[in-house]
């Protein structure tokens, strides 16, 4: 077959053109797998029966819990924007000592996972309850704010602020009627991440015992098997969780639309701090690094100093070490290989068919983990009992919950590559697969690759998707931490912290490099 | 009405000196035109002239108001830029992404006045784009809104950062005759900055050429262009056909179009500049014929390239010492010669003499790599004076 002319794509990014029916097939499987666990607690609630569902609902239980989790929503917010914005302008504008260490101080607290933060605080002061959360889920949430608006302050256009000065205003209302209106979008969209952050938690207020949806849910389905409670309930954080998504994929796009003109871009003028007021920035930072960063280690350290009274089992950690290896790894190989039909077509292929794909299979990104685990459960149990509570199932779970990641990646690697090497090969006598091969592929294996591992290194430190869905007998770092935790055996539960931290410093030093721009120049690839 | 007048202006320190000494006068009215390459200094002068630099040593003046002085022997004064009463179109406009229109051009209103910003938006041609946002725009729209923000607040001086170089050719010269002939109907001071030697020449009253930080001339664009002070300026405003030069006697200097009347730069000096001179002609002070005939300034050569503009075309001829130069030949129905036609070449105008200098490296030592073709918008291949 001659291909017609729509056939061959043009040579520009995003290609024109149809993608091949065999890329369409396997980005559609990609959205079915992606959105399976969310259609099947569809499925279960619809089987309930209206009165039962609303009995639910209207519970006062219910009730209590959606307040409870909206206010911790609200206040771990305020906190985050409260702190976050001042730290990005502090980060961002001021000529600080050691300025690169204090940014890194800022990204840091994203690689302690919640349930290591609150354990760490636990095992110093005992502590519980809704403000004990409050703090624990803002001092591990607050980069979130932080990173982007420091971004947003660096690449903002110094030449603003001159136009504004030259129509007469003074350098500090300058700076507020121009570049702080380009921060408030970056700041609202990394609020938005805080909440659904927040709202997903289950770590924190599982150990703290403040009963936000997450706890309610796992201890629903926990204690009585009460499928429908935990279904409706699941599906109502689910809802909370996508207002919150599409909130902020709109405030990004309206972001993105905010940079006029492409021009080279100066870097804006550092404000000198002098005397007090930079003694005062400096001791503000340390604080926030002391209590984010400091509380936790030093109190994982003196834990593992102190002991505990049974000995470290180092085979028993190992045994965790490799276990949390294992059944990440092969989540991320699944997550890679159902991302990469996805970051193709979104990235050379810009139909009405490839953006549902695209967004279905972004599904993940608003399903709080207590929910994967719950629908997993409930679906191998019903459809598939032979893969209930294995390393499959398990494996399955986390590809969904982190596909996004291993998307994100792939696809911004992608279309990084201009497609014209792809269709010089072509020419020059290779198949679609192997002029795919022989050109794109060769340079996105870095990014492929960097999203394998971020999801990798995120699905180590999983908690309940882990806890509800892992082979009997099979513990991880998580669990360990989590088991030791829950009857506070806080000086065995050390060293499993401390090896969550050191292996989730990795994706956020990821982050912190992408997201601050001093580094994004040098970009992901080697 | 405020000219714009420096004395003595120095800006950074020492070896690091982005500005050296620099005395300019810009006339009160005028559109003037600061020429340089990327790395002469125009943007930090401009910058100075701002407000958002300050400068390491001299003075700066808006009419008999002192808004800028340091350094030894200069009045000390920094008027910061909101007190400067200057307008500012900077690169690619920088409009406020979050305003919309209308609230971009009324930010620098003392109250906000819905028919002052119609009035102002009229006058840039954009009275129908008032609500829009600035990404809606495209980018002359930008930056007809960015010179209607400028002038809002009726500065005494505006200043224009390289406004339309991100413009695509066409809409550029429209806009720059457009801006050019609204900010001289309304009789405002302009300093405008800019690398293109053709923009510089075509609109301005007075253009200065600024080269490492020093001015190499001011002065009006014929002048500049007919009596450039270096053969490096000469060639960066034009094309040029660069004759060695043997004799030079009695206003008439022999070379291989034969003796072609000459001026400037004393024999005496250009013998201590090193011994080699080249007598400098515009292309459009050359003239074809056909072979034959005879008298003072000719010379025969062979077509080597011909380059056909529509309204005129440019041959370039090897002359029988090798020396290329290019000629200017009217357009129209008459085509140009081509390449291997044997013609004569005859010198019409006054040609200028000048130390000899390499050609192209001389160039490229001092702009960093870049050949001068990278600056003008002249095609490389209308470009070529080797010899």
């Amino acid at each position: 077959m001659i291909p017609g002319p729509d056939v061959l794509p043009l040579p520009s990014s995003p290609l024109a053109g149809r993608p091949p029916r065999a890329l369409l097939l396997a980005g559609a499987g990609t959205a079915i797998a992606a959105i399976i666990p969310l259609l099947y607690l569809l499925v279960r609630v619809s089987g309930a029966g209206a009165e039962r569902i609303v009995d639910v609902l209207a519970n006062r239980r219910t009730l209590e819990t959606a307040a409870t989790s909206v206010a911790l929503v609200i206040v771990v917010v305020g906190a985050c924007l409260l702190i976050g914005v001042p730290t990005g302008w502090l980060l961002a504008r001021v000529q600080l000592p050691f300025r690169a260490l204090w940014v890194v101080g800022a990204a840091l607290p994203l690689a302690v996972p919640s349930y290591v933060a609150a354990y760490a605080w636990l095992a110093q002061f005992p502590m519980s309850g809704f403000w004990a959360a409050a703090l624990i889920l803002t001092l591990v949430s607050f980069p979130y704010v932080a990173l982007p608006v420091t971004a947003a302050l660096r690449s903002s256009d110094p030449a603003l602020e001159e136009v504004a000065r030259t129509l007469g205003r003074g350098p500090v209302r300058s700076f507020t009627e121009t570049t702080l209106p380009q921060a408030w979008p970056a700041a609202a969209a990394g609020a938005l991440l805080v909440a659904l952050y927040v709202l997903s938690d289950f770590g924190a207020v599982a150990l703290l015992r403040v009963d936000a949806f997450t706890r309610v849910i796992y201890t629903s389905y926990r204690a009585s098997f009460d499928r429908v409670g935990a279904t409706v309930l699941a599906l109502v954080l689910v809802a909370l969780a996508l207002l919150l998504v599409v909130a902020e994929r709109r405030i990004r796009g309206r972001r993105q639309r905010w940079r006029v003109g492409v021009g080279t871009q100066r870097r804006a003028v550092a404000v000198n701090l002098r005397g007090l007021s930079m003694a005062l920035a400096v001791a503000w930072l340390a604080l926030l690094t002391g209590l984010a960063l400091g509380v936790p280690l030093v109190s994982l350290l003196l834990r593992m100093l102190q002991g505990s009274r049974t000995p470290l089992d180092i085979g028993e950690l190992a045994s965790a070490a490799v276990n949390s290896f294992g059944v990440a790894a092969a989540g991320a190989a699944l997550a890679v290989a159902l991302a990469l039909p996805v970051a193709i077509l979104a990235a050379r292929y810009r139909t009405p068919m490839v953006r549902a794909i695209e967004t279905v299979s972004y599904t993940g990104h608003a399903l709080p983990g207590v929910v994967v685990g719950l629908s997993m459960v409930f679906l191998t149990l019903a459809v598939l009992p032979v893969a209930y509570q294995t390393v499959a199932a398990l494996a399955f779970a986390y590809a969904v919950l982190f596909l996004p990641k291993a998307i994100g990646s792939a696809r911004s690697a992608t279309a990084a590559v201009p497609p014209v090497l792809e269709l010089t090969a072509r020419t020059l006598g290779r198949g679609p697969l192997r002029a795919w091969a022989a050109t794109t592929l060769r340079y996105t294996l870095p990014g492929i690759a960097t999203g394998g591992l971020l999801v990798l290194l995120t699905a180590m430190k999983e908690l309940p998707v882990t806890l509800m869905l892992r082979p009997t007998g099979l513990d991880t770092l998580a669990t360990e931490l989590w088991s030791r935790t829950e009857v506070a055996a806080y000086g065995s539960a050390a060293p499993y912290a401390f090896a969550l931290i050191v292996l989730a410093a990795v994706p956020a030093w990821l982050v912190g490099r992408m997201v601050t721009n001093e580094f994004a120049s040098e970009g992901m690839n080697p | 009405m405020t000219g714009v007048v420096v004395r003595g202006l120095t800006a950074g320190y020492g070896s690091e000196a982005v500005l050296h000494d620099l005395d300019l006068t810009v006339p009160s009215g005028a559109v003037s035109a600061v020429l340089g390459r990327s790395g002469s200094g125009k943007t930090t002068f401009l910058r100075i002239l701002a407000g958002f630099v300050r400068p390491a040593a001299g003075t700066v003046q808006f009419g008999d108001r002192l808004v800028a002085g340091a350094g030894a022997g200069f009045p000390h004064c920094f008027v910061p830029p909101e007190k400067r009463r200057v307008g500012i179109v900077p690169q690619e406009g920088a409009l406020f992404p979050h305003l919309s229109v209308s609230e971009n051009v009324g930010f620098g209103l003392p109250r906000y006045s819905e028919s002052r910003i119609g009035e102002l938006l009229e006058m840039v041609g954009m009275g129908s784009h008032a609500t829009a946002r600035p990404h809606e725009l495209s980018g002359g729209q930008q930056q007809r809104v960015a010179l209607a923000r400028a002038l809002a607040p009726r500065p005494d001086v505006v200043l224009l950062d390289e406004p339309f170089s991100s413009l695509d050719l066409a809409l550029r010269a429209r806009l720059r005759s457009e801006v050019c002939g609204l900010l001289r109907s309304l009789g405002t001071t302009a300093v405008l900055v800019t690398h293109d030697q053709e923009e510089a020449l075509s609109i301005a009253d007075l253009v200065a050429v600024l080269r490492d930080g020093r001015i190499v001339q001011a002065g009006t664009p014929a002048a500049l262009y007919t009596e450039p002070a270096d053969l490096e300026l000469a060639r960066f405003l034009g094309e040029v056909a660069e004759l060695p030069v043997s004799v030079v006697r009695g206003g008439l200097a022999t070379c291989s179009l034969g003796d072609v009347v000459v001026q400037g730069g004393e024999p005496r000096d250009l013998a201590v500049a090193g011994g080699d001179v080249v007598a400098v002609l515009r292309p459009e002070q050359l003239e074809l014929s056909r072979p034959g005939g005879d008298g003072g300034g000719l010379g025969a050569g062979v077509v080597r390239e011909t380059a056909y503009y529509g309204h005129d075309a440019v041959v370039q001829v090897e002359l029988a010492d090798g020396t290329r130069v290019p000629v200017r030949t009217p357009g129209g129905v008459t085509s140009p010669p081509r390449p291997g036609e044997a013609v004569m070449v005859r010198a019409t105008g006054v040609g200028r003499l000048y130390p000899a200098e390499p050609a192209v490296d001389r160039l490229c030592a001092r702009t960093g790599g870049r050949s001068a073709t990278t600056t003008s918008n002249t095609p490389p291949s209308r470009f070529v004076t080797m010899r």
